[in-house]
């Protein structure tokens, strides 16, 4: 069996819009049954903290109670059949994204431990040669402090991927969450 | 199928760094610490690839999907190829997507000032499923160059965009596919992100076997995503990739 070399990656650049947001999802959990209903919204900046207005951000999350529709999650199954987990959103000529959704509930992780409730970002976008991936997690719940992830995470930057409450709007629970490319308050990337 | 606990890494080598002076639009965008190096847990070995290739139809002919009956302008091809895991495992069943600009080089998209005409018969997106023989198939028109800004008399090689997502999070590549032969290659700061030698992984074959016959010419091009860690159930395994 012979390796074949990884194909590598490209920029998106800044005309994906008319192929890849015909498929755009901001709607989550369109029949409100995977969990309790939220709303993320953000900016994208760069290192001048100006906005970026040609982001695309794709979210990847468990249901309410931490299973992924997915073949290696064995809880599959249970998934509510309207869910998927998957949310696609460019950012608009203001800078902001916006996607509803179910809170997440916590996920198995390595070793017997338990990942906090958290939605998985992927950022593309002009001038991104790679994807950036990083990981929003939610203010004030006790799952936070034994998350695998967050803990390796250096405690000075781990502001950075907690969520700000932003208020309720129809039963919805707002969360703020800028992904800042660059420079002060640079959001922590991960390489998955 | 066993269930893999992890992805293996980026190649490193071949990847493009996210800052790269020469393309100017990573000046500001690149971040300044390196990511984070994650260890793949269930929220990194899945992803929404299985569920999304259900549910997507196939739309795989950008020479007539602009639906207003008339057929796209250009040169018209046939772009093929496999998709395959780092040890050669083709995978069936995944979502591709591509955009790519018109044979004027020309995008559809609001923001493109390229003075040059668009095709009110092409917009130049598409999407099909891979086979069981994890095999893709476009037909398409060969895009045309054209220029940007980045630097005095740039201009970007023909080439068409495809996102892929793979089995799971750690397998999502948006990449670019190049035609052979292009003297813009060497020119080119996004191609030049990534070491010369490595171009090929990039840039499709002309197949006479594909072109067919007074219709279309035919270019291959085979897609690599990132192969699950070695498992105890796996013949080979990494060592046969070193």
């Amino acid at each position: 069996m012979s390796g074949r070399p990884q194909t590598p990656s490209q920029t998106i650049g800044p005309f994906f819009h008319d192929a890849l947001m015909r498929y755009g999802v901001d709607q989550i959990d369109p029949d409100a049954e995977a969990g309790a209903p939220i709303v993320v919204v953000g900016s994208v900046l760069d290192g001048a903290g100006d906005i970026v207005s040609d982001a695309m951000v794709e979210v990847w999350q468990a249901d309410g109670s931490g299973r992924y529709r997915h073949p290696a999650d064995g809880r599959v199954g249970d998934v509510p059949s309207s869910f998927i987990g998957f949310g696609r959103v460019a950012s608009t000529d203001e800078g902001t994204f916006r996607v509803s959704t179910a809170m997440p509930g916590t996920v198995p992780g390595p070793n017997g431990s338990i990942q906090a409730p958290h939605l998985s970002l992927q950022i593309f976008a002009r001038g991104l040669l790679d994807r950036l991936c990083t990981r929003i997690y939610f203010p004030d719940l006790a799952e936070n402090a034994a998350d695998p992830v967050l803990g390796q995470v250096p405690e000075e930057r781990r502001d950075t991927l907690i969520a700000r409450p932003e208020g309720q709007e129809d039963g919805a629970s707002i969360y703020r969450f800028d992904v800042v490319l660059q420079g002060e308050g640079e959001t922590v990337f991960f390489d998955v | 199928m066993t269930t893999p606990t992890g992805y293996r890494r980026r190649d490193r080598d071949a990847y493009p760094p996210y800052d790269h002076p020469p393309y100017g639009s990573t000046q500001l965008r690149a971040p300044s610490e390196a990511p984070l190096q994650l260890e793949h847990t269930l929220s990194e070995i899945t992803g929404p690839g299985p569920a999304l290739s259900e549910i997507a139809e196939e739309d795989a002919d950008l020479t007539r999907n602009a639906g207003t009956g008339g057929e796209a302008l250009g040169e018209r091809i046939i772009v093929t190829g496999q998709v395959l895991d780092e040890y050669g495992t083709p995978q069936p069943k995944t979502l591709v997507e591509v955009w790519q600009c018109n044979a004027a080089g020309r995008y559809i998209h609001a923001k493109d000032q390229h003075p040059a005409p668009l095709d009110p018969n092409f917009i130049g997106a598409g999407r099909c499923v891979t086979d069981e023989s994890g095999t893709y198939r476009f037909l398409t028109i060969k895009p045309g160059a054209y220029p940007w800004k980045n630097h005095p008399n740039a201009w970007r090689p023909a080439h068409i965009h495809f996102s892929l997502f793979g089995p799971s999070q750690a397998t999502r590549l948006i990449t670019q596919m190049y035609f052979p032969g292009d003297p813009l290659h060497e020119l080119d700061p996004i191609m030049g992100s990534i070491p010369q030698e490595h171009w090929p992984r990039m840039i499709a074959t002309y197949d006479h076997d594909i072109t067919q016959e007074e219709w279309a010419l035919g270019y291959r091009w085979d897609i690599v995503l990132r192969g699950p860690e070695a498992t105890p159930f796996e013949a080979g395994g990494a060592g046969a990739l070193a």
